[in-house]
């Protein structure tokens, strides 16, 4: 393995036995990893494509962004008319932004199929709800920077939510605008912390991948496996060519955005110059944070609102300890796997929902969905975990495919998922 | 026995006594760090803003932008002054009486914050269930005094400090 490596050249052997940069590139190309990983398991590829992406456009943008209240619209408006292929640059990185949550999401709900965040992978998948929770505010942030009516009225806000807290909750969200409102010191702020986040981000980045590089990847099967073994494959070329591949599929997507629908996702509102003597009429989030907009809104009480919304964040942070089965992957799982599927549609639901205006059945239906997500997390897991008969797991990956009848029914399963 | 703990007793003290001054020193420094993200000198001077009144018809309502905020200054017509002071206490999710809300003798004038208590936007005017103001946000209502009736907003629209510099004038702050 990698610790064993030695560089060919004397230059080579020379520099490694100081830096081992080498080894840790030969780390990277041999590291065994699971040969049944299926097409779910390429959005780490791709996120990472998204994030150095947004990355580099957003060091070109803020060549030619100015964080002014006064000038901040206009400089936007200039960058698309006037900066050569500024418009593009522009589209790419707020469409980047989109494309960068729906790959995370499915990432994540992947590994919510998988159990990729049971034992041993607990820290894998806290380090990447912190760069989840990093990418939101990030990405909120971002949003305020064009200073039209929706940056100004989504900093509203959602700065306002931290006057919920009893006590010095006027306090920090004076501090956090620097003003008396939303204003210039605001926007400036939120400029710098804009540019510092995504190098956070990288960096969890690498711990993220550093902790997986531990226990290895788990895979659609989810049993631990032996590695190097017949049940692994080097990274390089077999997963490196399958990623590359992936990422062409969802690049072609990306441009679709980008270049036929650069607005579908954006409001219309935020081509207005930010007003704060008028709200506009109705105020929606991102569409990648309208779930916890739709779990603010179900609660009559404003403290309540803000602890719900936040609490459904934080309870993935739980996760590894609330789900109690010992079995990871949901291919052997037949009745977890039926309440994976409902809490896909109750997430997709309550998205619908914080689009909607909260009056009415919109409301009702808020609540129904805001108390199932909950009911999922600290009952159904707990509960399903202890009294779930699972299907018979394979002893290793290659058991379904390699060995007689017996197993084929497993192998079949494999098949389809 | 006896002499190693003496020892450790002293060199706790050294400890607890060199952490403590560490402690503190860090957050003397920690502090101005946290400090220059509050509101500063020139934010701070803009505290005060004058008003004309002396153009506003009864029932009318004018918004003027202070510190960043617009506030709303309603001259109340006397029926709406009856209907805000009709309301039973009991009524009301924040309790107060409109003649709190109100200077003495300026009845008719309502000055207040034109800011949702919930989460910041700013409510529209002779809308709602309560013939006040209705929040397009989240769905707060508020009564002709500007009082919540309905809708998540936990307290009244706020009432910043005021005077009347002469009876044309209103000075907000």
């Amino acid at each position: 393995m990698s610790t064993e490596y030695v560089p060919e050249s004397k230059v080579g052997k020379w520099f490694n036995d100081r830096l081992p940069l080498l080894s840790l590139a030969a780390h990277l190309k041999d590291y065994p990893t699971p040969k049944n990983l299926n097409y779910w398991w390429t959005f780490g590829g791709i996120l990472t494509f998204c994030l150095l992406t947004q990355i580099i456009t957003g060091i070109v943008l803020a060549m030619h962004y100015v964080a002014h209240a006064d000038l901040a619209f206009g400089s936007v408006e200039h960058i698309m008319r006037n900066v050569n292929y500024g418009w593009l640059i522009r589209y790419i990185h707020s469409n980047g932004a989109s494309m960068f949550f729906l790959a995370v999401y499915i990432h994540i709900f992947r590994s919510l199929f998988y159990g990729s965040y049971k034992a041993p992978r607990e820290i894998i998948w806290i380090t990447g709800l912190i760069i989840y929770l990093l990418m939101m505010a990030t990405a909120f942030m971002g949003y305020v920077l064009p200073w039209g009516q929706m940056s100004f009225w989504g900093a509203t806000v959602i700065t306002n939510l931290f006057s919920a807290i009893p006590l010095v909750g006027e306090s920090i969200t004076t501090w956090l605008w620097g003003a008396y409102s939303v204003d210039n010191p605001t926007l400036n702020r939120f400029f710098s912390l804009h540019y510092l986040l995504p190098f956070l981000i990288l960096g969890l980045v690498i711990l993220h991948i550093w902790a997986l590089h531990v226990p290895g990847n788990n895979n659609p099967v989810g049993i631990d496996i032996k590695k190097p073994s017949k049940d692994t494959v080097p990274f390089h070329p077999y997963i490196t060519i399958k990623d590359i591949f992936a990422l062409l599929m969802f690049m072609i997507i990306f441009s679709g955005f980008v270049f036929f629908a650069p607005n579908i996702l954006g409001h219309s509102d935020n081509y207005i110059p930010a007003n704060p003597m008028v709200t506009p009429a109705h105020i929606v989030p991102e569409w990648y944070l309208l779930p916890f907009y739709a779990i603010l809104r179900a609660v009559p009480d404003k403290l309540g609102g803000v602890i719900l919304m936040f609490s459904a964040i934080f309870i993935l942070l739980i996760l590894p300890w609330l789900d109690t089965s010992k079995v990871r992957s949901s291919v052997f799982r037949p009745i977890y796997r039926q309440f994976f599927w409902v809490l896909i549609v109750d997430v997709l639901m309550l998205g619908y929902l914080g689009a909607m205006p909260a009056e009415g059945i919109y409301l009702v239906l808020s609540r129904i969905g805001t108390t199932y997500y909950f009911l999922h997390f600290l009952v159904i897991l707990p509960v399903v975990g202890h009294l779930e008969k699972t299907d018979p797991i394979p002893l290793s990956i290659s058991e379904p495919v390699m060995t007689g009848s017996a197993n084929t029914a497993l192998a079949r399963k494999n098949e389809n998922i | 026995m006896d002499k190693s703990e003496k020892k450790t007793n002293r060199r706790d003290f050294l400890f607890t006594a060199s952490y403590t001054v560490g402690a503190v020193g860090l957050g003397a420094a920690i502090w101005p760090f946290v400090d220059q993200m509050n509101p500063d000198k020139s934010v701070q001077a803009l505290a005060t803003t004058e008003v004309d009144i002396s153009n506003i018809e009864p029932g009318k309502s004018i918004t003027v932008l202070w510190r960043g905020k617009p506030v709303f200054l309603k001259r109340r017509t006397p029926d709406e002054i009856a209907e805000a002071r009709a309301v039973k206490l009991q009524e009301l999710k924040d309790p107060q009486k409109d003649e709190e809300r109100v200077k003495e003798g300026k009845d008719e004038w309502l000055v207040m914050l034109g800011v949702c208590t919930h989460l910041g936007c700013v409510p529209l005017a002779d809308k709602g269930d309560y013939n006040g103001w209705f929040c397009p946000c989240h769905g707060s209502h508020y009564d002709v005094s500007g009082r919540i009736r309905k809708g998540p907003a936990p307290v009244n629209m706020e009432i910043p400090k005021y005077e009347f510099v002469d009876s044309k004038t209103i000075k907000i702050g």
